[in-house]
């Protein structure tokens, strides 16, 4: 049985950036607990002649030929940007 | 005390596909900013990838050249970060299935050869262009920062090395090998400068005889040969230092400055990795027909190990210089076709290797760009077996034609400048010479050969350096028997 405590959600919360009450983090805790039951349930069934399945669709090798298709002007480009500068796309400071 | 050094690349390489990983935006460099860019590769909502297939191809012919096998099914997989150069907050890359692994690479340092591991080539896809506004330009102290997504989903291709190699000398080596066998690929413009073929170094020290590996750094930003050398040999000098004084060596990711010549920690917030990788949903299998890889192996052009091989017996060069011209395919290619045009292999190579190795370092010219081509090289050549000037004329006239691109020929032509090999025009300076200095004369009569050499320097002043050198000690010597 897997345990999942509030320190583990928290952790994935911060992967995921999601600021979460902690109200949410004890009903996540809980609902998570859950998904990660069930699936131990899955993982104790014998697949060991089963393939592993990455995708659902039955598909191999969608590939396209090296060509150029059109692109973007710069200006529709950055035309949903909250905030540009130079032709680029105006990010707040990093570190 | 003295340690193991151990040290393991990874290499990035950009494709030079006509168009993106997932997309039919153009591969391009300094462009306008955002114009090579489109809803997929900016990440827009309901977008779907579609892989480029000349951009697998390229990685299996990466991964067969490595001497890797390739996987018959490989994958794509999100790696999840967040940070502003990538659109979608994920990387399209590969994780636990890459189209090849385990390789080799074998590398000569000092003579002797050493078998480098390669533990994989797998696909992903460039990240975008930061360009940090502040005083410094660099990220720390800036106080925003601009992106351009035109790099963002350029095929990229991580090389990754086994932690096999044992100094920076070595390393370096493996890189210079690596992109002279990307560049006989033609998969990649390996261009370090502008970022097209971009290497980390894991470094870390050990006790000799320990199996376990130390505590690693991981150094970035090194655009050249040069520099990947000198923050390795820096990295291990700081390293040795923390250990011999009985301090620990902290794992973290260092900037190499080049101009500063050290490297730097680079603390980020998040210290902690943690990719959550996962399959992308978005992207089926790769399934390679075991005949289509067959098909790829053949057809592999000439790499630079069967080159310098070649080169050596085809041209009786030295191991050493058909190296050389092998790893430096535009260095091989240019002797290759000045020995296509009636040149002597062994004269061309010297005159590549040395007189035109030294102006284009001079000049900081690459061979391509240069006036100075086979056509001028087999002209100047033919001019030195006819007699017509002498070697040391020869690189006068070379300079020349290296700087303005005129033919050898034609500048001899224009300055008159040839060789005085007429014997009647010379006997008479030589007799001049042979009377004004009788002292020689006895010198040489009593076996002293040096006088000769100051006698031919005298016919050679007078003439201006014109004179062959040939002809004037043929003709002393026949005057004076």
């Amino acid at each position: 049985m897997t345990v999942i405590s509030k320190k583990d959600v928290e952790h994935v919360a911060l992967l995921a950036r999601l600021a979460l009450t902690d109200e949410e983090k004890e009903t996540f805790t809980g609902q998570l607990a859950q998904i990660l039951e069930h699936a131990g349930k899955i993982q104790a069934l014998d697949t060991t002649a089963v393939p592993p399945t990455s995708h659902v669709a039955s598909l191999t090798n969608v590939l396209r030929p090296d060509e150029i298709r059109p692109c973007l002007t710069s200006e529709e480009a950055l035309s949903n940007a909250p905030k540009q500068e130079d032709g680029g796309f105006a990010v707040p400071k990093i570190v | 005390m003295a340690y193991e050094i151990v040290i393991g690349l990874e290499i990035h390489v950009e494709l030079n596909t006509r168009s993106k990983m997932f997309c039919g935006c153009p591969v391009t460099f300094g462009e306008v900013p955002n114009t090579a860019v489109c809803p997929v590769c900016l990440g827009h909502p309901g977008v779907l990838p579609v892989v480029n297939a000349q951009a697998v191809e390229a990685a299996a012919l990466i991964g067969l050249s490595l001497n890797c096998a390739i996987a018959p099914n490989n994958e794509f997989a999100r790696k999840n970060y967040f940070y502003p150069d990538m659109p979608k907050d994920y990387q399209i890359s590969q994780f636990d299935l890459p189209i090849a692994i385990g390789g080799y690479l074998d590398v000569g340092d000092r003579g002797q050869t050493r078998r480098i591991g390669i533990t994989r080539v797998h696909m992903e896809e460039d990240t975008g262009k930061l360009i940090h506004k502040g005083a410094t330009g660099r990220i720390h102290g800036a106080d925003r920062s601009v992106v351009d997504f035109n790099r963002a989903g350029v095929p990229l291709m991580e090389i990754v090395s086994e932690p096999d190699m044992r100094t920076a000398t070595e390393a370096r080596a493996f890189l210079v090998k690596l992109r002279s066998i990307l560049l006989a690929l033609g998969v990649s413009n390996c261009n370090m400068e502008e970022g097209s073929l971009r290497c980390d170094a894991n470094v870390s020290l050990r006790e000799f005889g320990d199996t376990e590996l130390g505590v690693k750094t991981e150094v970035k930003n090194m655009n050249s040969f040069k520099a990947l050398q000198r923050a390795l040999e820096y990295e291990v000098e700081r390293q040795t230092s923390l250990l011999t004084h009985g301090e620990r060596v902290i794992q973290e990711t260092r900037h190499w400055d080049d101009a500063g010549g050290a490297t730097t920690s680079m603390r980020s917030k998040e210290e902690a990795h943690d990719y959550r990788y996962f399959p992308d949903p978005d992207l089926v299998a790769i399934v390679m027909d075991p005949a289509e890889v067959e098909r790829l192996r053949a057809g592999l052009p000439e790499l630079p190990d069967a080159r310098a091989e070649r080169l050596g017996r085809e041209f009786g060069l030295s191991d050493d210089d058909a190296k050389i011209l092998a790893l430096n395919k535009p260095l091989g290619d240019f002797l290759e076709e000045t020995v296509a045009g009636g040149a002597a292999a062994g004269k061309a190579a010297n005159w590549l290797l040395h007189e035109l190795a030294a102006e284009l370092n001079r000049t900081d010219t690459e061979i391509e760009d240069a006036a100075f081509t086979p056509r001028h090289l087999i002209d100047l050549l033919q001019l030195i077996d006819a007699g017509t000037i002498s070697g040391k004329m020869a690189k006068e006239i070379f300079k020349t034609s290296f700087a303005t691109g005129r033919l050898p020929a034609a500048i001899v032509k224009e300055t008159g400048n040839v060789q005085i090999t007429d014997t009647d025009a010379l006997g008479k300076i030589v007799d001049e010479v042979l009377a004004a200095n009788p002292q020689a004369i006895e010198d040489l009569k009593n076996g002293q050969e040096r006088a000769i050499g100051f006698l031919v320097g005298q016919i050679m002043r007078l003439t201006q350096g014109k004179a062959s050198p040939d002809a004037v000690n043929k003709l002393i010597r026949a005057k004076l028997r």
